[in-house]
C-alpha cells in the first residue's frame, strides 16, 4: 500500500494536472479551437425556456380513417364487391357486405402482400385490424399501425417546429423527440417565450375556398367564423389552394391602402389552380381560412395568373410577420399542446449561479477548516485531495460537456461534504491500528486494507441512488444525479491515488514518529 | 466509551412513535405537493415598487378567476411566489395575467420564473417519483441482501424506511412543499442512510468474527463507539456543506437542502438506534456470521 512506482506518481500527477487544466478552461476564453469544450449551463442557470409539446393525434387518425373509407370503397368496387353502410365511429370504420363477399374481404385485409393493408414483417402485424362483429365489419388501426402513424406525425411535426423556431432566430435551440407523441423544445436565453408559444400553438392550416350560398354544394359546406369572432360565412369544402402550394410568404406594406399585408408566391400547380379559379369566380368571395377561421374573404375582381397574391386582414406588422413565418414553415400535421413550460429569466439564472458559487465556497471553506482542526497534517492532505477532486469533477463535466444545473451545483457541494468520508474511514482505521501496532508503516497498510470494504459499500449505495435519479429524474434533477454520480468516481480516484500518495510520503518520512495521526 | 446500548429501548420506543405519528400525518394531513406533482402554474415575481406587496398581489390575482391562488414572499421583500391551479389549463394565461398586472402596477414588476405543468405531466412526474423512490429502496435491499446476512438487511431496511417516513412526516407537519428536488433529496437520503448503516454493520460483523464471548448487546455498542468519530466527522462535514446550501444557495434550493439536512440527522440516528437494535432483538451471534461464511 505504501509503495508508489515512479511511473505511477508521474501518471497521477499528469492526470491531475490535465484535469485541472481542463476544468480551468471554463474560466478562460480560448481564441482558437484549441480546446473548445465547456460545461453547459442548464436553463435554470443561464435562463431560457423549456417547453414540452404534445401532439394531438386524434384529428390525424380521423383524417386517415376518412381517407380510408374512400380507398376501401374504390378498392372493392374494382373487385365488384359492394360496400354498404360505411361509417366512422369511435376511431373505427364500420361497413357491411353481402355474406358471399365476407371471406374475400377478410382475405384482402389479412393477406401479407395486401396493398390495401400494409404488413410490417418486423412486428408481425398489419397496419389495420379487421373484425367481424356479426352485424358488420369493424376496421381500426392495429397497435403497430397506430405507432407508425404517431411516429410519422411526430417526424413531420418536429420538422415544422424546428423551422418555426429557427425562423424566430433564437440561439442554439434544442429540439428533441420524447416518446412517440411529444416534442421537447429548449430555448436557452429566451426569457419571454410568448411569441414562440403562440407560433407553436398554431397548426397553420391555410386554405383558399369560395364563399357560397349553395347549400347543396357538391363538396359540402361549412359555417366558419371570421377571425374577429363576430361574423360568419358559409364556405365550400372544396379547397382551391392550400398552404402546401405556397413557395414563399412575406409581410409587406401595401402602399395604396397603407395596410400591412402578407404577400405570397405559389408553386406551379398552385398558380395554375389559382388562375383558373379566379378566372371562373370573378365577382365571388374567396375566403382565406387559417385553422378553421376566416382571415378575410375578398371579392375576386380579376384573374390572377401570376401565381402571387396577397392576404389582408387588418394585420399589425407583428401579426403579418408571424403569419408569413407560419405560412413559410408549413402546417403542422396535428395540433400541438404545451403541456409543460418552465421559463427562467436570465437575471434569476445569474442570481442562482452566484448563490450556488457562494454556497460552494462557504461549504468548501467550512469543510476545509473542520478537517484541519480535526486532523492537522492529515486534514491538510484531505484538503489538497478535496481540491484536486473538485477540479477532476469539473474537468470530467467539461470533457463530456455535461449540463450543470442548480441542483447540480448542490450535488457538487454535497460531494465535497461526503468526499472526506473515505479519507476519514481510512485515517480512523489507521488510528485504531496504531493502538496495538508500533510500526507506523504496518498500521498505515492495515488502515487502508481494512477500511476498503466499508468505503466500497458506502460509495456503491450512493451510486445506486444517483443512477436511479439519472434515469428517472428530469431536467435540473438529472444534473444533480450527474454531479453526484461522477463525484463518487472522482472521490474514489483522489482518495486512493492522490491522498494515498501524500499519506505514504508523510508516513515513510515519519516512520518512527510517536503520535503519527 | 459511550453506552449507547443503555438507551436502545427508549429510542426504539421514540422511533416507533415518530413513525406512527409520521404515518398518521401522511395519511390524514397528507403532503403539500407543489405544481410539479399537482399541476398548475407558478410565477416568481420581482417588484420594483413598494406598492406591490403580498396583499395587493393577492387582490389582483383573486380578481382573475384562476382558482386557488397562493401568494407568498420569496426570500426577500421584493420577490414573490404566486401559485395557482390553472384549472381550465388556459393557454395564454401568462399573457392575460401580465396585461392585468400592467393595469395596476405598470412596468414595476418582472416575471423571473414561470412554470406551468399540465395535469397529464404532473401525474406522470408523481408516478415516476414514486417509482424512483421504490426502485432505490428495492435496489438497496438487494444490495444489502447480497452483502450481509438477512438480519443485517432487515435492520438496514428498517432504518431506511424510518428515515424516509420521518423526513416526509416533518414535511407534512410543516406543510413544506414537495417538488421534484425533494424526490432527489429523498433518494440521496436513502443512499446516505444506507452508507452510514453499512459502515457500522461492517464493523459489527468484523467484531462478531473476532470475539465469540461478547454478547451482541455489548458488541453493537463497541462497534458503534469504534466507528463513532467517523460517523460524527462525516455527518459534520456533510451537514456543513448542506447548511452552506441552505443559507447561501438561494431560495430555490431551500427545500432540497432542508430535506437533506433532516435526512442526514435521521440517517445518523437510525444507523445507531434502529439498525443495531434490530441485530440485538434478532439475537445475532457469531454463529450467524460463521454459518454464512461456511456457505460461501
Amino acid at each position: 500500500m505504501l509503495y508508489f512506482s515512479k511511473l505511477r506518481i508521474l501518471f497521477i500527477t499528469l492526470f491531475s494536472v490535465l484535469f485541472i487544466l481542463i476544468a480551468s478552461s471554463n474560466l478562460f476564453k480560448f481564441d482558437d479551437n484549441f480546446f473548445d469544450k465547456k460545461i453547459n449551463l442548464g436553463l435554470d442557470l443561464q435562463g431560457g425556456s423549456y417547453l414540452l409539446l404534445e401532439i394531438d393525434n386524434e384529428p390525424v387518425i380521423e383524417q386517415k380513417l376518412q381517407n380510408l373509407t374512400t380507398t376501401i370503397r374504390n378498392y372493392f368496387k374494382e373487385k365488384n364487391i359492394k360496400i354498404n353502410n360505411i361509417k366512422i365511429n369511435n376511431q373505427s370504420i364500420f361497413f357491411n357486405v353481402i355474406d358471399n363477399d365476407k371471406q374475400s374481404v377478410l382475405n384482402v385485409f389479412q393477406d401479407e402482400n395486401s396493398d390495401l393493408n400494409p404488413y410490417y414483417p418486423r412486428f408481425k402485424s398489419h397496419q389495420l385490424e379487421i373484425e367481424d362483429t356479426g352485424l358488420n365489419f369493424k376496421v381500426n388501426f392495429s397497435r403497430q399501425g397506430l405507432i407508425k402513424l404517431k411516429t410519422s406525425s411526430q417526424d413531420q411535426a418536429i420538422e415544422i417546429v424546428r423551422r418555426r423556431v429557427d425562423e424566430v432566430g433564437t440561439n442554439e435551440p434544442n429540439i428533441l423527440k420524447r416518446g412517440n407523441n411529444r416534442i421537447l423544445v429548449e430555448l436557452p436565453g429566451l426569457d419571454d417565450p410568448m411569441r414562440i408559444k403562440s407560433l407553436l400553438g398554431k397548426t397553420a392550416n391555410l386554405t383558399f375556398r369560395f364563399v357560397t350560398n349553395d347549400e347543396n354544394d357538391r363538396f359540402g359546406v361549412e359555417n366558419l367564423k371570421f377571425e374577429n369572432g363576430l361574423e360568419e360565412a358559409t364556405v365550400s369544402k372544396r379547397i382551391i389552394i392550400s398552404g402546401e402550394n405556397l413557395l414563399d410568404a412575406q409581410p409587406k406594406m401595401d402602399t395604396q391602402t397603407n395596410q400591412t399585408i402578407v404577400s405570397f408566391t405559389l408553386d406551379r400547380v398552385g398558380a395554375k389552380r389559382f388562375g383558373k379559379a379566379t378566372s371562373n369566380g370573378i365577382g365571388k368571395q374567396l375566403a382565406i381560412v387559417l385553422d378553421g377561421k376566416i382571415i378575410s374573404a375578398p371579392v375576386v375582381r380579376d384573374t390572377i395568373a401570376s401565381g402571387s397574391g396577397q392576404i389582408s386582414g387588418g394585420f399589425t406588422f407583428q401579426t403579418a410577420t408571424d403569419l408569413a413565418l407560419l405560412l413559410r414553415s408549413g402546417a403542422l400535421p396535428a395540433p400541438l399542446e404545451i403541456i409543460e413550460e418552465r421559463t427562467v429569466g436570465p437575471d434569476l439564472g445569474q442570481d442562482s449561479i452566484n448563490a450556488g458559487m457562494i454556497a460552494l465556497a462557504i461549504g468548501f471553506t467550512l469543510v476545509i477548516i473542520f478537517m484541519i482542526v480535526k486532523y492537522k497534517i492529515f486534514g491538510l492532505i484531505t484538503n489538497v485531495t478535496l481540491i484536486v477532486n473538485l477540479f477532476i469533477l469539473l474537468g470530467i463535466l467539461t470533457l463530456f460537456e455535461a449540463t450543470l444545473t442548480l441542483p447540480g451545483i448542490a450535488g457538487i457541494i454535497l460531494t465535497v461534504g461526503m468526499a472526506v468520508d473515505a479519507n476519514v474511514l481510512i485515517f480512523e482505521r489507521i488510528k485504531e491500528e496504531l493502538k496495538d501496532e508500533t510500526n507506523n508503516i504496518f498500521a498505515f497498510d492495515g488502515g487502508y486494507i481494512k477500511s476498503r470494504t466499508a468505503i466500497l459499500d458506502a460509495n456503491i449505495t450512493t451510486l445506486l441512488a444517483a443512477i436511479i435519479l439519472f434515469f428517472m429524474g428530469s431536467g435540473p434533477v438529472k444534473g444533480f444525479a450527474v454531479t453526484l454520480g461522477v463525484g463518487i468516481f472522482t472521490t474514489l480516484f483522489s482518495v486512493y491515488f492522490i491522498a494515498r500518495l501524500f499519506t505514504s510520503i508523510y508516513v515513510s518520512r515519519n516512520k518512527d514518529k510517536e503520535k503519527l495521526i | 466509551m459511550i453506552s449507547f446500548n443503555k438507551y436502545y429501548n427508549h429510542f426504539n420506543l421514540l422511533s416507533s412513535l415518530l413513525i406512527v405519528v409520521s404515518l398518521l400525518l401522511l395519511i390524514f394531513k397528507g403532503l403539500n405537493f407543489g405544481i410539479d406533482f399537482k399541476g398548475g402554474t407558478l410565477i416568481e415575481l420581482r417588484a420594483s415598487d413598494s406598492k406591490i406587496n403580498v396583499s395587493s398581489l393577492r387582490d389582483r390575482f383573486n380578481q382573475m378567476d384562476l382558482g386557488d391562488v397562493s401568494v407568498k414572499k420569496f426570500g426577500n421583500d421584493t420577490d414573490f411566489l404566486v401559485k395557482f391551479e390553472n384549472k381550465d389549463n388556459k393557454k395564454n394565461i401568462i399573457e392575460e395575467i401580465k396585461v392585468n398586472l400592467d393595469k395596476s402596477f405598470g412596468n414595476n414588476y418582472d416575471f423571473r420564473r414561470v412554470e406551468n405543468v399540465g395535469p397529464k405531466v404532473s401525474a406522470e412526474l408523481l408516478k415516476s417519483g414514486v417509482i424512483a423512490i421504490s426502485l432505490s429502496l428495492a435496489l438497496m435491499l438487494i444490495y444489502i441482501w447480497i452483502r450481509f446476512e438477512w438480519q443485517f438487511s432487515l435492520g438496514a431496511i428498517l432504518a431506511l424506511f424510518h428515515d424516509v417516513i420521518v423526513t416526509l412526516g416533518v414535511f407534512s407537519l410543516f406543510s413544506l412543499e414537495i417538488n421534484l428536488s425533494i424526490i432527489a433529496a429523498v433518494l440521496t437520503i436513502v443512499g446516505y442512510s444506507m452508507n452510514d448503516t453499512v459502515v457500522i454493520f461492517d464493523r459489527v460483523r468484523e467484531n462478531l468474527r473476532k470475539y465469540s464471548d461478547i454478547k451482541i448487546f455489548e458488541l453493537t455498542n463497541i462497534s458503534i463507539n469504534e466507528t463513532l468519530s467517523r460517523t460524527i466527522i462525516t455527518s459534520a462535514t456533510t451537514l456543513l456543506a448542506l447548511l452552506a446550501i441552505y443559507f447561501f444557495g438561494g431560495e430555490i434550493l431551500k427545500g432540497f437542502s432542508l430535506a437533506m439536512i433532516l435526512g442526514v440527522v435521521f440517517g445518523t440516528y437510525s444507523s445507531i438506534y434502529i439498525a443495531n437494535t434490530v441485530l440485538v432483538r434478532l439475537r445475532v451471534s457469531q454463529k450467524t456470521v460463521l454459518r454464512e461464511d461456511e456457505k460461501k
